[in-house]
């Protein structure tokens, strides 16, 4: 009984897994479809790029400066038992601009921005805005859907890229207060050793985690069924789906990219 | 609008059946409304009324049957021809379907402003005058959640009919407001047909209202039709279950 009732349970766990990557890739392909040719609503994309990314960009500095400063605390330990204070400035800008940067910014900012516009995708579906959007001849995709993806893949690229700025400034001050090091050591580790291809590499990433969380939101927001418990459920889902996808990017991405 | 006039049928929906998880809502409908007809659609809740409206627009797809509107078929689901279509029909949803991030101002140009051919002072002028006319003089700035239900449901009508179309579908549209207006939008809705020679399908719960507005009635039930004729002689229909119904009376079928 017990083992039945387990099996069910991955059996109905993995069909519904499979029936939300099919629909995650079949709305990929719409918005795909919709980009050629381009067919972009200008005003909703600047709307959506103004509260998707400046609005966001307080909490992910906040978030990425003390990144930085745990970076240089965990490294502080190794660091004075080899003598190898060199090494500081060259570890936290590689491990920032390839892993934790991209990865700490992007779980931010799906729960900030993905979960935000679930929750409203869901809400405009469940009050039948989007069939409003259709009884006008509006197709909800190019409309809705493609500038959030473009506003949201944009605004997690340009985040990265500042957070990671963000977070070395705060690696430099932290090492400063804490380890004793000069700013010109820490400066010289990092400009001496990285390479442009680690700055591509966090890029690349950062744009993925964008398109990723984008669409995992949009589509838990777009086929949401049922009123208020609906939306909760939505959101929930595509918090978890954003992270899942993240996680499993982040891991294909490393072993691929150089 | 041509389209219409030229086949004098605006709606003509045939044997169609609607299902959604295994549940049947429309069996074997078949409904036909001439151009410039005015039909009311009564029924029980949860009978298939608003799903024959949505059926009207295309945003209902049949499992079997055709469905004509402006003398193109929609049944087959294709979005190009949909899109076409719904360019030229008009609908006001049971929910008001406003959205949430546009003004009420905006919300009311939108039909216009889609298609792109007006220029924007005419559309300025022409959502002032769509908002006096439901009673909303100088809400275009408001929200859509500033307002209540009676409001909203007055911002839909300005917004389904400013684009003149050819065909105009209403979901409800007096729930939610009191006798006095419930009345002026009937007004509303007969004076716009009769300068744009418009076609109007209203979904209502008001068997009084309705019968007084709608110059024929269907009476939809079980996702069937009960009754289809001319309004006064409804309550003499040979149906129990719609005299029942009409009369609201305790004992009977329903």
């Amino acid at each position: 009984m017990i083992g039945d009732t387990t099996i069910g349970a991955i059996g109905r766990g993995t069909l519904f897994a499979w029936r939300e990557l099919g629909g995650i890739t079949i709305l990929t392909g719409k918005v795909l479809r919709a980009l050629i040719p381009p067919r972009l609503d200008g005003p909703e994309l600047l709307r959506n790029m103004y509260r998707m990314g400046n609005r966001s960009l307080p909490i992910i500095a906040l978030t990425a400066f003390f990144v930085g400063g745990i970076m240089v605390i965990q490294a502080g330990v190794l660091v004075k038992q080899l003598n190898a204070a060199g090494l500081v400035g060259w570890g936290a800008g590689y491990a920032i601009f390839r892993e934790v940067g991209p990865m700490l910014i992007a779980l931010m900012f799906s729960g900030r921005v993905g979960s935000n516009n679930t929750a409203e995708l869901a809400t405009m579906t469940v009050t039948e805005q989007l069939d409003g959007l259709r009884a006008l001849a509006i197709d909800p995709i190019p409309y809705l859907v493609v500038p959030r993806v473009i506003a949201m893949t944009v605004c997690l690229l340009c985040l990265v890229i500042l957070g990671n700025l963000i977070a070395l400034y705060g690696g430099a001050f932290f090492a400063m207060l804490l380890l004793d090091l000069e700013f010109s050591t820490l400066y010289y580790s990092l400009v001496d050793n990285i390479s442009w291809l680690d700055f591509v590499h966090g890029a690349v990433k950062a744009a993925a985690f964008g398109a990723a969380i984008a669409m995992t939101s949009c589509y838990f927001g777009v086929s949401v069924r049922g009123g208020a418990v609906g939306v909760g459920k939505a959101v929930n889902a595509a918090v978890v789906a954003a992270a899942i996808s993240i996680v499993t990017l982040d891991f294909l991405l490393t072993a691929v990219l150089p | 609008m041509d389209q219409a006039t030229n086949t004098g049928t605006a709606i003509s929906v045939h044997d169609v059946n609607v299902g959604f998880d295994g549940t049947q809502v429309l069996r074997k409908l078949s409904l036909s409304l001439n151009t410039g007809g005015r039909l009311g659609i009564l029924g029980p809740a949860a009978g298939g009324k608003s799903v024959l409206l949505k059926l009207l627009v295309g945003l209902v797809a049949p499992n079997a049957g055709t469905v004509q509107i402006l003398g193109t078929d929609i049944s087959k689901g294709n979005e190009k021809t949909l899109m076409r279509v719904r360019r030229d029909v008009g609908m006001l949803f049971q929910n008001y379907a406003l959205f949430d991030f546009m003004t009420v101002g905006e919300n009311v140009a939108f039909p216009l402003a889609r298609l792109g051919e007006t220029e924007e002072d005419e559309i300025a002028e022409r959502v002032a005058a769509r908002l006096k006319a439901v009673g909303l003089a100088g809400s275009a700035d408001k929200m859509p959640s500033e307002l209540s239900g009676g409001m909203k449901k007055r911002v839909g009508i300005a917004r389904a009919t400013i684009a003149r179309p050819a065909l105009l579908l209403y979901d409800e549209p007096t729930a939610g407001l009191d006798p006095v207006t419930t009345s002026k939008m009937y007004e509303l809705i007969a004076a716009d047909q009769a300068e744009t020679g418009c076609t109007v399908v209203a979904v209502s719960s008001d068997v009084g209202a309705l019968t007084g507005f709608a110059s024929e009635l269907a009476l939809v039930h079980e996702g069937a039709i009960r009754y289809r004729g001319p309004s006064k002689a409804i309550a003499e229909s040979e149906d129990a279950l719609v005299r029942q119904f009409v009369s609201g009376a305790d004992e009977g079928p329903l």
